[in-house]
Order: structure tokens, then C-alpha cells, then sequence
């Protein structure tokens, strides 16, 4: 079958390449243009005007005369056209022609800045150059791509990965968008940890700064107060711990027992994922805090003085489980649903009580969903900036301590890089941790052979623990929102607790006025702003994310390793440093986006696309690689298993993909507070304003209105995706 | 070499409309939300210079300006503590400019410009003090703190509340006040008494008062004008200028260096020390003392002249030098002490 393909002198796709290059390079403006979905260039004086010229045209005049050795490498692959694939000249023009095309197209990017060369060595051996230039546009990023697929073209013909050019496409477009948005900022932002004062760099500065008492003191265990770095351990780890629990928790009483109003749990879950930033610390400030209501009346019960006990770990501790338990739940729902309910019953009918297999069969095949889980937890928990700067007292951790280096009243970059690298080490190690754990077992559950029945229900020595603790929580949960919900319609939020909807009008009103439809709540702008921007974001995210999963899990290919640290690497470092790291990569050229809307939607692309690969990872981990032999074996090419067989058994990870990155979209605010600008602001920093303003209703009013926004939006997607049929189980709770 | 920089991010911003933005004027503000809307839209109206405003934290802002340094995006920088206007006026990230306006402005911001090589000028200006909830004091039972001194007493422990000196600008303030105030081993001696009393160093340096007004800590140093705003939205809060005198921070105003819309920003920082633009303030509640010496004062805003105002050296201390020294001094003699 294969065969056939192999007779065919010239792929289609590399045709396209080919002319897409050209294209680039001839056509469309090199540089970057105003706007980038603004289209004036067309009528402004392309294609001769120097500012919206083709690369072609400014060298046929004599301009920017280093784009042309490009044409070069445009041109050779023209000459293996009609040869066959097999043909190793056929590989080795595209190898050559791609590689050396991009090699070229970056080394000038980087070398020829605004001011001419951009490093002292290049100045003095080519002299000094009177030309310069700006930030690449459509044409150079066409251009790249062709070449980088050219290469990748020349790689499968040459036999790598099967000779499967769909699948050596995407590990080297993957890598390139992670090269460029996620290791290039990052090296930046890290290079200032080995700054010193005097703008030089030194090794030795490094460790004394790094091993500082601050970061690493253990007095606290002889009554003082230990260092950032153990404190966010600490936390960490519980929480990884916690949420994985909690979620499961959750996820078994979804699947694995009569409950009846399971999509009203399931909401529940959703809530606190969907909640922006600092309201859950405000919410639990009002009922745990020093005046809180809970507080007080347990004060006034026992008798005893009310203490500022929740400032420090409890709070932190309490409003991270909140926030993040619906990441574990989100994991392991999926994780759960798959393992497949033969198995168990295989175990039944070889006379294991309900509880062996629960304990023997069940839950060792969730492993890779707890693992994940708690890997997201730990992670998240590390990063997160929002609940420990409202309830972290004077428990210092990282994520703050990095935020206040660059912000606050010291402004020292090189001791955030520091904190920085300390954080990612333990990020990383979880990482490690985490892969010891599973190890090679295999988790394969989904297999396509005949896979009836439905999942035995939870032994009841586990049922009832996991009932009381599923109940507390969601009672919890619900008070916390009814404080959020109650905190958005009165006057002033514990002080003056006078109805009125005057928030939500100051926000969100609309006028009628003779133009038509006029806008006038103060809200309006960022909200649409980040309406829009969530929505680019999210499918984005879902696809680069799921297919990354594909690769990690199916293929296998020199690097691998290093590569799933890569796209881990964006979702282990706190959005501060990311968003100082983006401006500092991308406010020159030769990517220049600081100050547009572009460089949000690429920030919350890198940023959350582990969620979709670590969910991915944790569905494909079941699905049985016969699945794809068979699509295979059957003459189907790589894409189209992808696509027809892979894809649909995803569904659950690609719901968890679209609305995590959706929703993050719209709740981030670390990154998003340095990226934001006057043409984009974001909903979080508008939001954080009001708070920073006391203007603490409008705040809640907003972010209420957002929580119902989101909710909508998450039911949307879910219609749209649509659900996973596995086999032909039904759950418990439709069959009652 | 720096010039010819500066001509060319000058030439590549008017050659290659590029990225640049569509506004005439890029204005980055540090003061409140509304304080900032009603500048931008007040001066589009003045001028028709069309605005694009963005507002952070000084401490944020000035991050930004000194990562865009080698192709800045914005033009001028309008609000927000005086110090890291001042920073940025060392590392020569804003540009001189002296303003016909100056006659009419208070000597203590043309003071604070001159210190500064005129590379930013005060707007506005306020003192240093605290603000208590008197509905937690009086179920308390405790009596009215009046001077600095009374928040060591040991009545007030655990009710204390101030930000940390390393975050933010306030507690910088609050420090380098006591050192100038009760020289510099008295100052290190009043923060370590006044340390057993603290409940919390927050991060942020107008994080005390709220607490104050939601009742989750008795007494909060802050600003005066940031204890009055809370006052003024409702809560239980009352201000107070202590009795021994304060310092006080001038908040300030700077062209960004390399600006892209020179003229336009330096229209806008004409108009900004205006009696008209410095009379916006009354109507978003900022209760900070103006430059323009006829601007409107508010009654229900901390009056300068009652308030026994040091003579803040803004130069020495707030320089870095000077500020990493205080608060390394402070970080090891000070908050690894026992509460």
C-alpha cells in the first residue's frame, strides 16, 4: 500500500511549501505592519513603499541586501521537483535548502537590530553597518515556515519516523513555535540572573546570591521564619496532594455511584476555575478573617479571642484547594471514565471483592491521572500569585517574592531570576518525581475490543469517607460563592449591607441614545477585549496542545525528553517572570509585539498549553496503540488516524483543553498585568484596579458577571465537543 | 553613541509607523484608575491629542519603561511615587524638560525637579501618617493613637499594620522618614520596637489602611490621603498626622526618553500643571496636596500646613545606593527579630 505513495514523484504539501515560500518572500510585506489584521498596507504604497515592500523588491533595489542568500534556498528545492522521493538527493536539497534558509532568516534577525548590528563582534568583523531593521511582518513568517517545513519534508524522506511527513511537520513546527515562545524569552529573562550591578555577567555572583538565607533558612523549625523557598514546598506539595484527592473524590462520585444530581456537582467543580483572581481571597477574608463572620461567631461561642489565624498557610492553603481542585477533577474525570469496566469485571468474575479490585485494578490504572494531577496542583500552586498576596500574612512564597523583585521598591531583576530558578527547580523535579512514579507500566485500558459494562460502584468503606468529604466541600464551595454572589449587590462589602445593583450598572451599562446602542458601563472595553482574545486563544491552545500529546505519546524520536520539559517548562515559571521575559524578548525586533493584542494571545497560548498536553497525555496513555495499527495497517496515513480515530476518543481531553484556556484567558492576571496595554487591557487588571481602589463592589460585580460569562461559555463548549461514547457504558446515573 | 541611538528609535518610530500605536499620545499612569481616565479624557477634550492610557503601579510602570528602554512605547509617565521617577530620571530613561509652567507651581516640586536635572517634576504631594478603625477601638476599649511613638505601646500589639519596606514605596517612605526623623540608629530602634507591635508587613503599601477598614487589623500606615479616600468610601476609618511631624512622598511626572510623540507629550505635561487639570483630582476623591499653587484644595483633604512636614531629602534617600543599604539594614536587624 505504502508503495504507491513512494511512486508519487512530488507531495502535494511540499508544492505548497514551495509556492508558500516564493509567496513570502515576493509578495507580502517582510516587515512588520501596523496592526496585524489591519489590511491598509494593500492600498499605502505596496508593493514599492519601503515600509510594506517584499523582501524581493528591497533587494532588487539595492536595500537590506542580507535577505538575499534566502532566494538561494527558495530556489533549490524547485530543482528536485520532479524526482522521486526516494531519490537521496531528493532529501538532501530539502535538508540543505530548508535548513540552511532558516539558519540564514534567524542569524540576520537576530543580528541586525534597529541600530544596525546588535553585537559588538559582528561590528567588528563586517564594520560598522548604516542600515537597519525592524520587526519581521507576514512575509518573513511565511518564509520561515516554509523553510522550516521544507527541512522537515527533506527529514521524512530521508526515512525518519517512517518516512511520515505529517508527523516530522509537526514535531519541527512544534519545536520551533516552543523554541521561539517559551526557551528564547525564558534565556533572556535567566541570562539576568548571572547580571551584575555594573550591567556585566559572572558565574561566580551567581551561588552566593543563590544560596541566600532568605531562600533557604531553616529557623523556622527553632521558632523563626524559614526560607521562601521551603515555605512554597511546603504548600506545593500539599496542595498537589489535596486537590488530587479532593478531584478524585469528585470523580468518583460522577462515576462511580448513584448520585443523582451529578451535573449540579459537576458545575460546582467548574466554579472555582472559572473565578477571577482575588475574590476567593476576599471572599474567605469576609468569613475566616480577624472581623470575619465565622470567626467572630466562633470567637463569641467558645469564648475565646478572635485571631488572625487564616493570614499565612491556612488561608493560602484553604483558598488554593478552592481554586484548584477543579484542575484535578478536570484530569481525572476523564482518567476515571476510561478505565475500562471489563477489566474490573474481569477481576469480579475471578472472585475479587468489590474492594480488591478497587484497590488492585481500578487504582493503579488511574496512576498516570493521579500523577498528572498532582503534578498540575503542585505546579499551580507554585505559580500562583493572586491568593498568597491577599492571605499570605507574612508567609512568603516564590511567585510573590518574584513579583515584588521586579515591581516593588528594590526593583532588583537579577534576584527575581533567581527566585525564578529556584522555582523551576522544584517544578522540575516534581516533574521527574512524577515520571519515576509511573514508570513503564503500561495503563492501556481502551482497546476497541468488545468493551460492555458499566463501572462497579465504589466499595462502601471508601463510598462513605468519599460521600462526607464531596459533600463538606461542595457546602463550602457553595458558601464562598454566596458570600461572592451577596458581596456584588450590597452597598459596601461588610460594612454597609444595603441592597443595590448600582455595581453592575457602573460596570455594565447600555444605553439607548439616537446613534443606536451606546456602551457606557465602565466595563465594557476590557471585557470585550478579553472576550475576544479568550476566544482566539483557546482552539489555539486545544490544538497545539492535544497534538504535542499525540507526539509525546505515539512517536518516539531522538529528544523526546527534552522536549515534553520544554512545552512543560511556560506552566512551571510564574506569569510574572513570563511577562517580563516577553517584553524583554519581544519589545525588538526581530519580533516585535509588545503593545498588541497578538502577544496576549500568545502568552496565554504557551502558558496554558501543558494543560492540554498533560490532559492529553493522560487520555492517550489509555488508548491502545493497536487502535492506530489498525487505522494503519488499513492504508490510513498518520494524519488521518490523528484526525478519525484518535481525535473523537479525545473528546474529554479537548474539552478540558478549550475550556481551561478559555477561562485562563480570562481569570490570569500575572503575566497578563505587564502585557496589557492601553489598546488591550484585560478584565483581571481591570478588575485588580478597582480592588487596589477600594472600589472592592464594582470588583465582585464584575467578576460575578464574568463567573456567568464563563458558565455559559463552558456549556457552549461542551455542546460543541460533544461526548466521548467509550464502548457502551452508560453511567449509573442514567440507568436510576 | 547614545545619541545616535535615541535619533534612530526616533527615526524608526516616524519612518516605520511599524508597531507603533494609533494614539498621538502614549500616556503610562500610576495614579488611581479614575484619577487616570479623567486625565486622559480631559486632556483629549483640552487639546484633541487623542490618548491611549495605560495604568500600573510605579513600581510596574517603571519595570516596563526600564525593559523598553533600547524602543520605548510610551511618551509620558503621569502619577505614582516620586522615587522610581526619580530612579529613572538616574538611569537616564527620561528625558529633561523644563516647563513654562514652573512659576506657578510649589517650591517642593521645582525643588524635587532640580534635584532631578529636571528630568521629572512633582504634581502632587502627600504626608505620611495612619489611619484606625474606630469601631474596632472602641470595642476594644483602647484609647486614640496620636503620634508615632504610641503604636509601640504594648497595648497595640498585634494590631499593627504596615507594608514591607522591600515591596513597597509607602514603607520605603515610612522608613526613611523615622531615620531622617530620629537620625539613624534612633529610626532602626523605633522600627525594631514598633516591630514586636506588627501583625503583618503587607506587599502592597496601601494594603494596610483596607485592612484597617475591613476590620482585620486596628491600625494601618499608610498614606494620609490613601486613610482619607478609605474614610471617604464608607468605611470606619480615621486619619491621623502624628505628633512628632512626617515625611511625605511627591508624586511625580516624567517624559519618557525617546519618546515618539515629543511635542505631544510635552503638551500634555503643560497642561498636567495646570490649575485646571490639578482641580480633577477633587472630583475622584485623591486627597493629595497639588503642585499648582492655585489649585483647589479639598476640606476634607489632610491640610499640608498642620502637619508638621521633615524636610525629606529625596535626593539622598532616594537614591539606590542609599535604599539598598536601608533596607539590607533593615531586612537583617530588623524582620528576622522575634514577635
Amino acid at each position: 500500500m505504502r508503495t504507491v505513495s513512494l511512486e508519487q514523484t512530488t507531495h502535494p504539501v511540499l508544492i505548497f511549501w514551495i509556492i508558500a515560500g516564493w509567496v513570502g518572500y515576493c509578495i507580502l510585506p517582510w516587515y512588520g505592519v501596523e496592526g496585524f489584521w489591519s489590511f491598509e498596507w494593500l492600498v499605502d504604497g505596496w508593493p514599492l513603499d519601503d515600509d510594506y515592500a517584499p523582501a524581493a523588491v528591497l533587494v532588487g533595489v539595492g536595500q537590506k541586501l542580507w535577505l538575499a542568500p534566502m532566494l538561494l534556498a527558495l530556489a533549490a528545492p524547485l530543482l528536485v521537483l520532479g524526482r522521486r522521493k526516494t531519490d537521496p538527493l531528493y532529501a538532501q536539497v530539502l535538508i540543505a535548502a530548508g535548513g540552511f534558509g532558516f539558519a540564514w532568516l534567524v542569524a540576520q534577525g537576530l543580528g541586525i537590530g534597529l541600530r544596525g548590528f546588535t553585537a559588538e563582534w559582528l561590528t567588528t568583523l563586517f564594520g560598522t553597518l548604516d542600515d537597519r531593521q525592524f520587526g519581521m511582518g507576514y512575509g518573513a513568517m511565511v518564509t520561515a515556515s516554509a523553510f522550516l517545513f521544507l527541512f522537515t519534508h527533506g527529514i521524512a524522506a530521508r526515512g525518519a519516523i517512517n518516512g511520515d511527513v505529517f508527523v516530522t511537520s509537526a514535531i519541527g513546527g512544534v519545536i520551533a513555535v516552543v523554541t521561539i515562545f517559551v526557551f528564547f524569552p525564558i534565556t533572556k529573562m535567566l541570562l539576568a540572573a548571572f547580571a551584575t550591578d555594573d550591567g556585566g555577567y559572572s558565574v561566580l555572583g551567581f551561588f552566593p546570591k543563590f544560596f541566600d538565607d532568605r531562600i533557604w533558612g531553616l529557623d523556622c523549625l527553632s521558632g523563626g521564619r524559614c526560607g521562601v523557598a521551603w515555605n512554597s514546598l511546603l504548600l506545593a506539595v500539599l496542595v498537589g496532594v489535596l486537590t488530587t484527592l479532593l478531584g478524585l473524590a469528585f470523580a468518583l462520585v460522577l462515576t462511580r455511584s448513584g448520585f443523582r444530581y451529578k451535573r449540579l456537582l459537576r458545575a460546582l467543580t467548574v466554579l472555582p476555575i472559572i473565578t477571577p483572581p482575588f475574590v476567593i481571597g476576599l471572599a474567605i477574608i469576609l468569613l475566616f478573617g480577624l472581623s470575619g463572620t465565622v470567626t467572630t461567631s466562633l470567637a463569641a461561642m467558645f469564648g475565646v479571642e478572635a485571631t488572625r489565624w487564616i493570614y499565612g498557610l491556612p488561608g493560602i492553603l484553604i483558598a488554593q484547594l478552592l481554586a484548584f481542585t477543579p484542575i484535578a477533577f478536570l484530569v481525572l474525570i476523564g482518567v476515571v471514565e476510561g478505565v475500562s469496566p471489563s477489566m474490573e469485571e474481569a477481576a469480579q468474575t475471578l472472585r475479587a471483592n468489590r474492594w480488591q479490585t478497587f484497590r488492585t485494578v481500578s487504582w493503579p490504572l488511574m496512576r498516570p491521572g493521579l500523577a498528572n494531577a498532582f503534578l498540575l496542583g503542585f505546579i499551580e500552586s507554585m505559580a500562583d500569585f493572586g491568593n498568597p498576596l491577599v492571605l499570605g500574612g507574612n508567609f512568603d512564597v516564590l511567585s510573590t517574592e518574584i513579583f515584588f523583585a521586579i515591581v516593588g521598591a528594590q526593583y532588583d531583576q537579577s534576584r527575581a531570576a533567581i527566585l525564578a530558578v529556584v522555582l523551576l527547580g522544584f517544578t522540575l523535579g516534581a516533574f521527574y518525581l512524577q515520571r519515576f512514579w509511573l514508570g513503564r507500566k503500561s495503563y492501556t485500558t481502551v482497546t476497541g475490543k468488545g468493551d460492555a459494562g458499566v463501572h462497579p460502584p465504589m466499595p462502601n468503606g471508601l463510598a462513605y469517607p468519599v460521600y462526607a468529604v464531596v459533600a463538606l466541600w461542595s457546602a463550602f464551595t457553595l458558601v464562598v460563592y454566596g458570600m461572592i454572589l451577596y458581596g456584588s449587590v450590597v452597598q459596601l462589602w461588610g460594612v454597609d449591607d444595603t441592597l443595590t445593583f448600582k455595581h453592575y450598572l457602573t460596570a455594565f451599562r447600555i444605553d439607548w441614545t439616537e446613534d443606536g446602542l451606546r456602551w457606557t458601563g465602565s466595563a465594557w472595553d476590557s471585557f470585550w477585549t478579553t472576550m475576544t482574545i479568550a476566544t482566539l486563544a483557546a482552539p489555539l491552545t486545544a490544538a497545539i496542545g492535544l497534538i504535542t500529546a499525540y507526539l509525546l505519546t505515539r512517536q518516539t524520536f531522538a529528544g523526546k525528553r527534552a522536549f515534553e520539559f520544554g512545552t512543560m517548562l511556560s506552566f512551571a515559571i510564574p506569569g510574572t517572570v513570563i511577562g517580563v521575559a516577553y517584553i524583554l524578548a519581544f519589545n525588538v525586533p526581530p519580533i516585535e509585539i509588545t503593545g498588541t493584542g497578538l502577544i496576549l494571545v500568545i502568552s496565554f497560548i504557551f502558558r496554558n498549553m501543558p494543560v492540554g498536553v498533560r490532559a492529553g497525555i493522560a487520555s492517550m496513555s489509555q488508548l491502545d496503540k493497536s487502535l492506530d495499527e489498525s487505522s494503519l495497517t488499513l492504508g490510513a496515513n498518520s494524519w488521518q488516524t490523528f484526525r478519525a480515530v484518535i481525535l473523537p476518543l479525545l473528546r474529554p481531553a479537548i474539552l478540558a483543553a478549550l475550556v481551561y484556556s478559555f477561562v485562563r484567558a480570562m481569570t490570569a492576571i500575572s503575566a497578563v498585568i505587564f502585557l496589557v496595554s492601553a489598546r488591550y487591557d484585560m478584565s483581571t487588571s481591570y478588575i485588580i484596579g478597582r480592588v487596589e481602589n477600594n472600589d472592592y463592589g464594582l470588583a465582585i460585580a464584575y467578576s460575578t458577571a464574568l463567573i456567568f460569562v464563563m458558565l455559559a461559555a463552558v456549556g457552549l463548549l461542551q455542546l460543541l465537543v460533544g461526548r466521548t461514547r467509550i464502548g457502551r457504558r452508560t453511567s449509573h446515573g442514567e440507568i436510576h | 553613541m547614545m545619541k545616535r541611538t535615541f535619533a534612530a528609535a526616533l527615526t524608526s518610530a516616524t519612518a516605520l509607523s511599524g508597531t507603533a500605536a494609533l494614539a498621538d499620545l502614549n500616556l503610562y499612569c500610576s495614579a488611581q484608575e479614575e484619577w487616570c481616565q479623567i486625565m486622559e479624557k480631559s486632556f483629549e477634550e483640552a487639546t484633541g491629542i487623542d490618548v491611549a492610557m495605560t495604568r500600573k503601579s510605579s513600581g510596574e510602570t517603571f519595570a516596563q519603561i526600564q525593559a523598553e528602554a533600547s524602543n520605548p512605547k510610551g511618551d509620558v509617565w503621569w502619577g505614582g511615587t516620586g522615587d522610581p521617577h526619580l530612579q529613572a530620571a538616574e538611569e537616564d530613561l527620561t528625558e529633561p524638560y523644563v516647563s513654562p509652567m514652573r512659576d506657578q507651581l510649589h517650591p517642593w516640586a521645582i525643588a524635587q525637579a532640580e534635584s532631578a536635572g529636571d528630568k521629572t517634576i512633582g504634581i502632587y504631594s502627600g504626608a505620611l501618617g495612619f489611619g484606625y478603625n474606630s469601631e474596632m477601638l472602641e470595642k476594644a476599649g483602647l484609647p486614640a493613637p496620636a503620634c508615632w511613638e504610641d503604636l509601640t505601646k504594648p497595648e497595640y500589639k498585634g494590631m499593627v499594620q504596615m507594608a514591607n519596606p522591600n515591596s513597597s514605596g509607602t514603607a520605603y517612605t515610612t522608613l526613611a522618614s523615622m531615620v531622617q526623623m530620629f537620625g539613624e540608629d534612633g529610626g532602626f530602634d523605633y522600627m525594631k520596637r514598633l516591630h514586636a507591635n506588627i501583625n503583618q508587613y503587607t506587599k502592597s503599601g496601601s494594603a494596610p489602611i483596607k485592612a484597617a477598614g475591613q476590620g482585620e487589623t486596628l491600625i494601618g500606615i499608610v498614606f494620609m490621603h490613601d486613610a482619607v479616600a478609605t474614610t471617604v468610601a464608607g468605611f470606619p476609618v480615621v486619619t491621623v498626622a502624628p505628633c512628632e511631624g512626617t515625611g511625605y512622598e511627591i508624586g511625580s511626572m516624567s517624559i519618557i526618553k525617546g519618546a515618539r510623540n515629543m511635542d505631544e507629550a510635552k503638551a500634555f505635561y503643560d497642561w498636567a500643571l495646570s490649575k485646571e487639570a490639578q482641580d480633577l483630582a477633587l472630583q475622584v476623591n485623591a486627597f493629595q496636596v497639588m503642585s499648582n499653587v492655585g489649585a483647589t484644595k479639598s476640606d476634607k483633604a489632610p491640610d499640608l500646613a498642620s502637619i508638621k512636614l521633615i524636610d525629606y531629602d529625596f535626593k539622598k534617600y532616594g537614591s539606590s545606593d542609599e535604599r539598598k543599604r536601608l533596607l539590607s539594614k533593615w531586612d537583617t536587624e530588623v524582620s528576622t527579630l522575634p514577635q
